[in-house]
């Protein structure tokens, strides 16, 4: 027995190490959990991209649960992004608002004219503080907030239709099962 | 010569300590110290290998200057940290405060430390237990 404890040690050890690179190959290292899910979303009072003389706050939304997108022209994953976006923006059945992030109001008009439009209503947060206090660290980042104002799911990176359908529908789902 | 110049202003770049340049108007060097202090202790959540300080992201630059900002309203540091906390995560933290989330990462080393002192001590009472009778030759690892 005492022989084989050193092979023991040196499987436990390979063992460990191939956790380690299953871990690293099945999660992605950049990920950090959010502090805001299942609380409130924080206050924002933005201006709209297509009309800066109206605004749109949280209060606004409350009462129906929506999506919060967060994107920018600059971003080059958002344009991966863009095209599930437009396929399956209209499919979820919730309004689909899109945050300008550190943006210029022009250059994403352009960019939106080229790619076209998924969102129902675009806010811009030119200098980036309300993305901030939404924990914004890299675009593109979606929400789910539900009719109390509450962030309910966050993904963090590009949209695909496989997380579509395993994360985001599923988290839409229960929403709906707790409306009376 | 010129080598030797080359090599003396070369080390003597290497001296001063690389920070992210965005001037700040800060208002005296005190107020300049603590926020390097301050921005060391915080990670940049887009290159995460690196502090506030030092990062040249893009919103490592709003975040300093977000810093700077509630260090002008008075508030501590341990309020700004706070805020980052709040949207960010303890894993802006470079130093993880002590929760239940955070035991094992706190105490696992000394659990580790515990459990290989554990069989060290085994293995030798055995040892020390066993007839000293000729060395057996084939056991000679």
């Amino acid at each position: 027995m005492s022989r084989l404890l050193p092979l023991l040690g040196f499987v436990l050890i390979v063992a460990l190490l191939a956790f380690g690179i299953h871990w690293n190959r099945s999660h992605d290292m950049n990920w950090v959990p959010s502090p805001l899910i299942d609380k409130p979303a924080p206050e924002f009072t933005l201006p709209l991209l297509y009309d800066s003389t109206k605004s749109l706050s949280r209060k606004d939304m409350l009462g129906k649960p929506w999506l919060l997108n967060v994107f920018g022209s600059w971003c080059v994953t958002c344009q991966d992004e863009h095209p599930v976006l437009m396929a399956y923006g209209k499919k979820l059945g919730l309004p689909l608002i899109g945050m300008d992030w550190k943006d210029d109001p022009d250059t994403a008009k352009r960019w939106l004219a080229q790619f076209g439009n998924p969102y129902d209503t675009i806010i811009a947060d030119e200098n980036g503080k309300a993305g901030i206090d939404f924990g914004v660290y890299g675009a593109p980042e979606t929400y789910l907030v539900d009719a109390q104002g509450t962030i309910r799911y966050k993904h963090i990176g590009n949209l695909t239709p496989e997380i579509i359908a395993s994360e985001l529908k599923p988290a839409i789902g229960k929403l709906g099962k707790e409306r009376p | 010569m010129k080598r030797v110049v080359m090599i003396v202003a070369i080390l003597l770049a290497g001296l001063h300590p690389a920070f992210a340049i965005d001037p700040l108007p800060f208002k005296d060097r005190v107020e300049e110290v603590r926020f390097q202090n301050l921005t060391r202790q915080l990670r940049c959540l887009v290159c995460q290998n690196q502090d506030l300080a030092d990062s040249d992201a893009d919103l490592a630059k709003d975040l300093r200057r977000q810093v700077f900002e509630m260090m002008q309203s008075g508030k501590t540091d341990d309020q700004i940290k706070q805020y980052l906390v709040s949207r960010y995560n303890d894993f802006v933290l470079y130093d993880p405060p002590l929760h239940a989330g955070t035991w094992l990462l706190w105490f696992g080393p000394f659990v580790l430390l515990a459990f290989g002192a554990g069989v060290l001590w085994k293995i030798l009472r055995r040892r020390s237990r066993a007839p000293l009778g000729p060395v057996d030759s084939e056991e000679d690892w």
